[in-house]
C-alpha cells in the first residue's frame, strides 16, 4: 500500500456495501415477496424481511402445478431449462473441441477456409437471423423439440477460438513425444489434450451453461407447447399486470427458481467462471 | 501453431463435420435466406412474391418508425453502457482499495450475470410497477407521477436500469482484472513523484485501463443491441407508444407479429451490417492489444 | 541395437527451400554420433527425419537394416529426448515412463520391471509419484532419459537435450549421458550447437553446414585435421586464428609470390617470445596487444597483426599482465600452420612449409 489511507479504505468499503445492496436488492426483494401471501404482495410497501409463507408457496409451486401456464409443473420447466442449458453447454464444448483439434493438429486442404467459416459466425447472432432460422426449424420439424431448442445455439465461434488458442500453446514436442510413444491422434486427444484442457472446459462450461439457461428469444420462438417452455419463458407468460387473477406468490417463487440454478453455479464455480469470462474475451 | 501435426487425411474432416454442419444449416443457410428475403415483397395474403431489389431497404431507411427505433436504440445503448460501466468502475476501484473482504464483495457482485435478461427485467418491474411495486408506491407518495406503463421516458429509465444492473458483474470483473494488471511499481513511482491519489487515477490508472474500457464499450453496445431483447419484451414490450422499441425488437414484431417478411429481413440485414462493423472495431482493438500488450 | 544408415537424404520445404542437401552417413551399431553445426544448418531437420517427425523428400533412412522412410515414428523403434523434455505435465513420472509401453500393450509386469530398472539406473526411484511440475530441471532431464530407456529402442535420438540446463548441471549431465550410452550400447544420434558438448560426447562427430556434411570422423580427427576452414574454426575454443593471404605476406609469414592460401593456427600452437628467441622451424609475427582474457590456469592474449584488422590469439600459461597497446612477438611451429584454399575453404595440405 502506498498510503496508510484508513479514511479512503473506509470510503471504499462504504461504496462496496452500497454497491452490493443495489446489486443484491432486486433478488432479495423477489425472495421476500416469494415468502408472502398474494394479499401482502399486492399491498405495498413490501416488508423487508421474509414472511411466513415460504413452505406453503414453494410447496404449492413445486408440487401444485400452475394453472396459469397450462398446468405445467415447475419441475417440468426446470427440467426443460436444464436440458437446454446442458445441451448447449456440452454440445458447444464437444463440437468446438473437436473442430479446434482438427484445425490446430492437422494440415489438410481447406483448413483455413473451415476456420474462417466458423470464425464469421461470430458476426451472426441469432437475433439478426430470426425469421429464416425459424423457417429452417419449421422445415426440419424441430418446433417444440429439445433439438430445436439446442441445435441452432450449439455452433460457437467463441468456444472454438478459445480452444484453438489454448491448443496453440501446447508445445510441439509434446505432440511429437506422444507420436513416438505410439499415440495416434485420437489417443493423444483422450490421454493428453483432454486432461490438459480440464480447467478450460470447466470455465467454458460455466459460461455456456449460463448462456443456455438465460436464453429468451429463441425458446420463445421454437416452443408453442407449454410443456416445452423453459422456466424463463414460463415466468414471462405468467406475469400480467392487467389480470387480477395473477398468482403473484407463485410468480415470485418461479422467479427465484429461475434465478437460483445459474446463480448457484456462478457462485460455487466462481474460480472457473471468472477465468472463463476474462479469457473468452473474444 | 505447432508444426508437429498428425498425418491423417480424412480424420480432420470428420472432426470438423459436426460444427460445419450446424454452422451451414443454422447460420449460413438462414443468413443467405435473410439476404434473399430482404429483396422480395409478399402481398398481404402471401399469395404472390415479387423481386423488388433494394426497395425494402430504402423503405426501411425512410420509415419514421424505423428511424425512431434506431434513435431509441442509440439512447438505450449509450445510457446502459455509461450507467453500467460507471458503476462497475467505481466498485472495481473500491474493491482494489480494500484489504479485507475482496472475495466476499466479489461473490455478492457477480450474481446478476447469472440472471436471465428477461428475469432481470421482471425483478425491476416487481419493484417499480404501479400496481404493487414498493418503489412505485414510494415514488407516488413522494408526489411523483410514476407510471412506466404510460410514460415513455420512465419506461426507458426502467429498462436502462434493469439492463445496466445485469451487466454490472461483467464490467466489474473486467475492470478488476485491468486494475490488477497495473504494475504496483508504476503507482509507487507516481506517488514518489508527488501525485496524490486523485491525480494518480487520472494520469496513470485511467490511461492504462483505457483499452479495457474501450473493449467493454463495444461489448456493452453489442449487449444492449441484442441481448436485451428479453428485458424489453418482459418489461415494456416496446411500449408505451414505441418509446422503448429497439431495432432488434422491431425486427421481431415486424416479422412475427405484423408478418411483413421483406421489411423484417431487410432490417435483419442492416443489423448484420452493424454487427460486422462492431466486430471489426473490436478486432482492431484486439490486434492492437496483441502488439502492445 | 542397430546401425543407422542415411543415403543421400534431402529435405525440400514448400517454396523450394532446401534444408538438407543430400546427406549420406553411416553410424555403426552402438556408436554415439553427434551432429553439430550453427543454427539453421539442418541438423535438427535431419534428426527429425530419422525420427519420422519430418517427411523425407528423397533418399533413404534405414535403422537396423530396415528402410523406415514411410514408417510412423512409433514404428521405427527409436526413442527421443527433447530439448524441453516434453514430459506429459498431467501424468506422474511413473505414468510418463509407462505411457509408450502401455500404448504398445507391453505386459504389466514387463512394464514394471523396465520402469524400476530405469529408475534405478537414473536414480529417480524416489520421484516416481511426482508430477513433472514438481521436479527440478535436472530431474526432468533424467525422467526424459528414463522415458527413452524403458522403451529399449534400437536407437536414441537427442535433440539438444542439455541446452535448457545451467552450465554446471550441463557438464554433469553430459558425463552421465555418455556413461549411460556406454553402458547400454544403444546407437545414438545427438544434435547440438555446442561444439564442446559435441567434442566430449561423440564417437563420430559430424559437422553440418548449410544442409551438407562438412566433415565427419572422430573428434580428434576433426580437430587436428579439419577438412575445411569452416570445420577448423567451428571446432575448438577459442577459435583457430585465421590469417588471409595478404596479411600473411605483409607479416612475412609467407614469401611474396607464394601460391595463395589462407593460413590457420590454433592459439595453443603459438607462444610469446622475447626478441629473436624463436627457433628455426618457427614462424614469428609481431603483434600489438588488443586484449587479454584470463581463464584461470591460462590466459589468451589477443593481438592485432601489423596494420591489418587480423587478430591473433595466443595461449599463455598463468596470468598474463600485458597491457593493451604494448607490442609483442609470437611464434608458432611452421608445422602447426594449416593452409586452406581461399575460395573453397578446403584444406590444401596437412602441413605447410611457409
Amino acid at each position: 500500500m502506498i498510503e496508510r489511507d484508513a479514511a479512503g479504505r473506509a470510503l471504499a468499503h462504504l461504496v462496496l456495501i452500497v454497491g452490493v445492496l443495489i446489486v443484491a436488492f432486486p433478488i432479495w426483494y423477489t425472495f421476500v415477496a416469494s415468502t408472502q401471501s398474494v394479499e401482502t404482495i399486492l399491498r405495498p410497501p413490501l416488508p423487508l424481511v421474509p414472511g411466513g409463507e415460504f413452505a406453503e408457496n414453494y410447496g404449492n409451486a413445486i408440487f401444485g402445478g400452475m394453472s396459469r401456464i397450462g398446468g405445467v409443473g415447475v419441475g417440468t420447466l426446470l427440467f426443460n431449462s436444464t436440458v437446454m442449458a446442458l445441451g448447449i453447454a456440452l454440445g458447444k464444448i464437444v463440437i468446438s473441441l473437436l473442430s479446434a483439434f482438427a484445425i490446430v493438429f492437422f494440415r489438410f486442404p481447406f483448413r483455413m477456409a473451415c476456420f474462417w467459416m466458423i470464425f464469421i459466425t461470430l458476426m451472426l447472432p441469432v437475433e439478426v437471423r430470426i425469421m429464416p432460422t425459424y423457417k429452417v426449424m419449421v422445415d426440419l420439424g424441430l418446433i417444440d423439440t429439445y433439438a430445436g431448442l439446442i441445435l441452432p445455439l450449439v455452433a460457437s465461434a467463441t468456444a472454438t477460438l478459445l480452444f484453438r488458442q489454448f491448443f496453440m500453446t501446447i508445445p510441439a514436442e509434446l505432440v511429437e513425444a506422444a507420436r513416438i510413444d505410439g499415440a495416434g491422434p485420437l489417443r493423444f486427444l483422450r490421454d493428453i489434450l483432454l486432461p490438459l484442457s480440464k480447467t478450460n472446459i470447466a470455465a467454458l462450461f460455466v459460461i455456456l451453461f449460463i448462456y443456455g439457461w438465460t436464453q429468451y428469444l429463441w425458446p420463445l420462438l421454437v416452443t408453442n407447447d407449454n410443456r416445452m417452455n423453459t422456466i424463463v419463458i414460463a415466468l414471462k407468460k405468467m406475469v400480467s399486470f392487467a389480470d387480477a387473477d395473477t398468482p403473484w406468490d407463485m410468480v415470485m417463487v418461479t422467479a427465484i427458481l429461475a434465478i437460483a440454478p445459474p446463480v448457484l453455479i456462478v457462485v460455487l464455480m466462481q474460480r472457473w467462471f471468472v477465468r472463463g469470462l476474462v479469457e473468452s474475451e473474444k | 501453431m505447432p508444426k508437429a501435426v498428425f498425418p491423417n487425411r480424412l480424420l480432420p474432416y470428420l472432426l470438423l463435420s459436426p460444427q460445419i454442419a450446424v454452422t451451414l444449416v443454422f447460420f449460413y443457410w438462414p443468413a443467405v435466406q435473410a439476404l434473399w428475403q430482404s429483396m422480395l415483397r409478399e402481398d398481404p395474403f402471401g399469395l404472390k412474391t415479387t423481386f423488388v431489389g433494394l426497395q425494402n431497404f430504402s423503405n426501411v431507411l425512410a420509415d419514421p418508425a424505423w428511424l425512431n427505433a434506431a434513435w431509441t436504440t442509440v439512447v438505450f445503448s449509450v445510457s446502459t453502457s455509461v450507467l453500467s460501466m460507471g458503476t462497475a468502475l467505481l466498485l472495481a476501484t473500491a474493491a482494489e482499495k480494500v484489504l479485507t473482504g475482496k472475495a466476499f464483495y466479489r461473490t455478492l457482485l457477480i450474481w446478476p450475470y447469472a440472471v436471465a435478461p428477461a428475469v432481470a427485467g421482471l425483478l425491476w418491474l416487481f419493484m417499480f410497477n404501479p400496481a404493487m411495486g414498493t418503489f412505485a408506491y414510494m415514488l407516488r407518495d413522494a408526489g411523483l407521477a410514476w407510471d412506466p406503463l404510460l410514460d415513455g421516458d420512465q419506461a426507458m429509465g426502467l429498462v436502462v436500469v434493469a439492463a445496466a444492473w445485469k451487466q454490472i458483474s461483467y464490467n466489474f470483473l473486467f475492470f478488476v482484472a485491468a486494475l490488477q494488471s497495473i504494475p504496483r511499481s508504476l503507482l509507487e513511482a507516481a506517488a514518489i513523484d508527488g501525485a496524490r491519489s486523485g491525480k494518480r487515477f487520472r494520469t496513470i490508472v485511467f490511461p492504462l485501463i483505457a483499452p479495457t474500457s474501450f473493449f467493454l464499450l463495444v461489448v456493452n453496445t453489442v449487449y444492449a443491441f441484442f441481448d436485451t431483447f428479453g428485458i424489453i419484451d418482459a418489461v415494456t414490450a416496446g411500449g408505451p407508444a414505441r418509446a422503448t422499441e429497439t431495432l432488434v425488437y422491431k425486427v421481431y414484431t415486424d416479422g412475427f407479429v405484423n408478418l411483413d417478411l421483406g421489411s423484417s429481413a431487410a432490417q435483419s440485414v442492416i443489423l448484420m451490417a452493424i454487427v460486422i462493423a462492431l466486430t471489426a472495431v473490436q478486432f482492431r482493438y484486439v490486434e492492437r492489444r496483441v502488439h502492445y500488450g | 541395437m542397430a546401425a543407422i544408415e542415411l543415403q543421400d537424404v534431402r529435405k525440400v520445404y514448400a517454396g523450394n527451400v532446401e534444408a538438407v542437401k543430400g546427406v549420406s552417413l553411416s553410424i555403426p551399431d552402438g556408436a554415439f554420433a553427434v551432429l553439430v553445426g550453427p543454427s539453421g544448418c539442418g541438423k535438427s531437420t535431419l534428426l527429425r527425419m530419422v525420427a519420422g517427425l519430418e517427411a523425407i523428400t528423397s533418399g533413404t533412412v534405414s535403422i537396423g537394416g530396415r528402410v523406415v522412410n514411410d514408417l510412423e515414428p512409433a514404428e521405427r523403434d527409436i526413442a527421443m529426448v527433447f530439448q524441453n523434455y516434453a514430459l506429459y505435465p498431467h501424468m506422474t513420472v511413473r505414468r510418463n515412463l509407462e505411457y509408450g509401453l502401455r500404448n504398445r500393450r507391453t505386459p504389466a509386469e514387463e512394464i514394471a520391471r523396465r520402469v524400476d530398472e530405469a529408475a534405478r539406473i537414473l536414480d529417480i526411484a524416489g520421484l516416481l509419484d511426482r508430477r513433472p511440475g514438481q521436479l527440478s530441471g535436472g530431474q526432468r532431464q533424467r525422467v526424459a532419459m528414463g522415458r527413452a530407456i524403458v522403451r529399449e529402442p534400437a536407437a536414441f535420438l537427442f535433440d539438444e537435450p542439455l541446452s535448457n540446463l545451467d552450465a554446471k548441471l550441463r557438464v554433469a549431465m553430459r558425463a552421465e549421458i555418455r556413461r549411460l550410452q556406454r553402458r547400454l550400447r544403444t546407437t545414438s544420434l545427438y544434435v547440438t550447437h555446442d561444439q564442446l558438448e559435441a567434442m566430449t560426447l561423440a564417437d563420430v562427430l559430424v559437422v553440418l553446414n548449410a544442409g551438407r556434411i562438412e566433415q565427419s570422423g572422430t573428434p580428434m580427427e576433426l580437430y587436428e585435421r579439419p577438412a575445411s576452414l569452416f570445420v577448423a574454426t567451428f571446432i575448438g575454443s577459442p577459435a583457430m586464428n585465421v590469417i588471409p593471404h595478404g596479411a600473411a605476406v605483409a607479416a612475412g609469414l609467407v614469401p611474396q609470390g607464394a601460391p595463395e592460401a589462407t593460413l590457420g593456427i590454433r592459439p595453443e600452437h603459438m607462444r610469446l617470445v622475447e626478441g629473436l628467441a624463436a627457433s628455426g622451424d618457427e614462424a614469428v609475427v609481431d603483434l600489438e596487444v588488443s586484449g587479454v582474457e584470463v581463464v584461470g590456469a591460462e590466459s589468451y592474449v589477443t593481438g592485432r597483426l601489423g596494420s591489418s584488422a587480423v587478430e591473433i590469439s595466443v595461449r599463455v600459461p598463468g596470468h598474463s599482465r600485458l597491457e593493451p597497446g604494448t607490442p609483442m612477438r609470437a611464434a608458432g611451429g611452421r608445422a602447426a600452420f594449416l593452409r586452406f584454399d581461399p575460395q573453397s575453404g578446403a584444406r590444401i595440405s596437412a602441413v605447410s612449409g611457409a
